[in-house]
């Protein structure tokens, strides 16, 4: 941070402008489509990108426009523009120019392939002021066009983000780990590296998540892509120094059993997701028919005092979590919540075992857990944390 | 590079930059590229800053905003025009404001 007599300057997310204050809506989530122009094997969210249907039922420019100035006038800071394929829409160019002009930074999640020389230059003459996001599903085009099921995707995608880096947009890469592509993770990686932005080494999407919208058809062949646990772990462990120093921050903040309500994240708090209908979501994933709310007929802002925190308060009066996870200590390593429960089970409070099985190998490596105990179980977890914590690496 | 800026002088927000108050801070975004200095970064201004950049309308010289403020806090004018010009030179060398001519 450097200070002048009147002028501050800061980056955002290093800035503690709002230290102890919750912003109303500090991030938006805005998911443009759920069509995808890619149809990768293990997607969450995809539907075709000809899907007249979907296209038909999406919100509509000025609608979007509306729920931007909404946001801006509540304070937010950052908009999301995801998908599916954001870039999809016809309209990007006028809601991201829009979304600029009011002052908001915009972060893209996209898969590179409908990156034009225009749209590069674009995003050089107006810059989103968040790195773009963007998944690289394989090195060669057998593996990247064996998880995208799209010819000339590849080929695609090279080319966006050779515009990209021509072009000296920032942007960073994720992986999605599939038996397509595993055996090129360290040609990832090196690459990766090499990328002028990225300033640590790329995340990994491995433990898939089943469809939000519960389709379940492609949730068996979603299933049968995730890595098991241990291969996770190795995986999570490559860079063991790291990873180690990372789990040790992170115990120390967020390791205790989350209780009676399920909604022990900060999702629905100062935050949301829109999608592409027009229903406003506590977070991306959480598509449970309680859960959201139509924008169509209500604000943001009453969503958020009045909706969420009415959801947030909810208890769990599932006997298995209430066994289970309210009395688990691995909260921060574990990914359950709502919204898995829900593409998992279609509830908000089903333990998903395999993600309980992640967090307790986890827990093992790190020495919180021994060989056949179970975490809820657990009396005295405070002093496990408080000796990890503070061992030398 | 400092701008040479005079009380004499005019100056507007420049049409590349957003101004917001966002739970009392008062935040510029740049919207073009080469506002500011790095792309991901955004500036917030003080009170003062914040007096100041609130009278620049494109209209008024520094030397009357300076008088105005001088008038609203009670405070010399001397003072206040030199923080006027403090601030534009800061912001004008930021491309945040530009000159009216």
């Amino acid at each position: 941070m450097k200070e002048g007599p009147y002028i501050t300057k800061q980056r955002i997310d290093k800035a503690s402008l709002w230290k102890g204050k919750v912003l109303p809506l500090a991030k938006l989530d805005i998911e443009l489509s759920e069509r995808c122009n890619n149809n990768c094997v293990h997607c969450c969210i995809n539907l075709p990108a000809d899907d007249l249907q979907a296209k038909k039922k999406e919100l509509s420019t000025d609608q979007i426009k509306n729920i931007l100035k909404e946001a801006a006038s509540l304070g937010c800071i950052t908009v999301r523009f995801t998908g599916g394929e954001p870039l999809l829409r016809e309209d990007f160019e006028e809601l991201y120019i829009f979304a600029r002009k009011l002052g908001l930074k915009v972060l893209i999640f996209t898969n590179a392939t409908l990156i034009t020389e225009y749209l590069a230059c674009l995003f050089a003459k107006i810059p989103p002021l968040e790195k773009i996001e963007v998944t690289v599903y394989g090195m060669r085009k057998i593996s990247y066009e064996g998880v995208t099921r799209i010819p000339g995707s590849f080929e695609a995608a090279w080319r966006g983000i050779s515009l990209l880096l021509e072009h000296k947009i920032p942007f960073m890469v994720k992986g999605a780990l599939l038996p397509q592509n595993k055996e090129e993770i360290d040609e990832f990686e090196k690459w990766a590296a090499n990328i002028p932005w990225m300033d640590k080494p790329p995340s990994y999407s491995m433990f898939f998540d089943l469809r939000c919208r519960r389709d379940n058809g492609k949730n068996e062949a979603i299933k049968s892509l995730r890595i098991t646990p241990e291969e996770g772990l190795k995986i999570l462990t490559r860079h063991r120094e790291r990873y180690l120093k990372e789990m040790k921050e992170f115990c120390a903040k967020f390791m205790r059993p989350s209780g009676d309500k399920p909604f022990s994240c900060g999702s629905g708090r100062g935050g949301g997701c829109v999608d592409a209908y027009g229903y406003f979501q506590p977070c991306l994933m959480l598509r449970h028919p309680d859960c959201v709310y139509n924008l169509r007929d209500g604000s943001l802002k009453d969503a958020l005092e009045n909706f969420f925190p009415k959801i947030r308060k909810m208890k769990s009066n599932n006997p298995e979590y209430l066994t289970h996870c309210a009395r688990c200590f691995l909260k921060g390593l574990c990914e359950q919540c709502p919204a898995k429960s829900w593409m998992e089970h279609g509830t908000l409070d089903t333990p998903v075992e395999y993600l309980c099985a992640v967090a307790h190998t986890q827990a093992k490596f790190l020495g919180l857990l021994q060989e056949g105990e179970k975490s809820w179980e657990v009396e005295g977890w405070q002093q496990r944390i408080r000796e990890f914590v503070e061992k030398e690496s | 590079m400092k701008a040479k800026v005079s009380p004499d002088m005019i100056y507007a927000p420049s049409e590349n930059v957003v101004a917001r108050e966002v739970q009392g801070e008062f935040i510029i975004i740049p919207i073009t590229s080469g506002v500011g200095d790095l792309e991901d970064e955004i500036f917030t201004l003080n009170e003062t800053g914040k007096s100041i950049w609130a009278k620049l309308d494109g209209k008024k010289a520094l030397k009357d905003v300076a008088g105005e403020l001088s008038q609203e806090f009670e405070a010399p004018v001397e003072e206040i025009e030199k923080d006027c010009l403090g601030l534009v030179e800061e912001l004008a060398k930021r491309r945040m404001l530009v000159e009216v001519k």
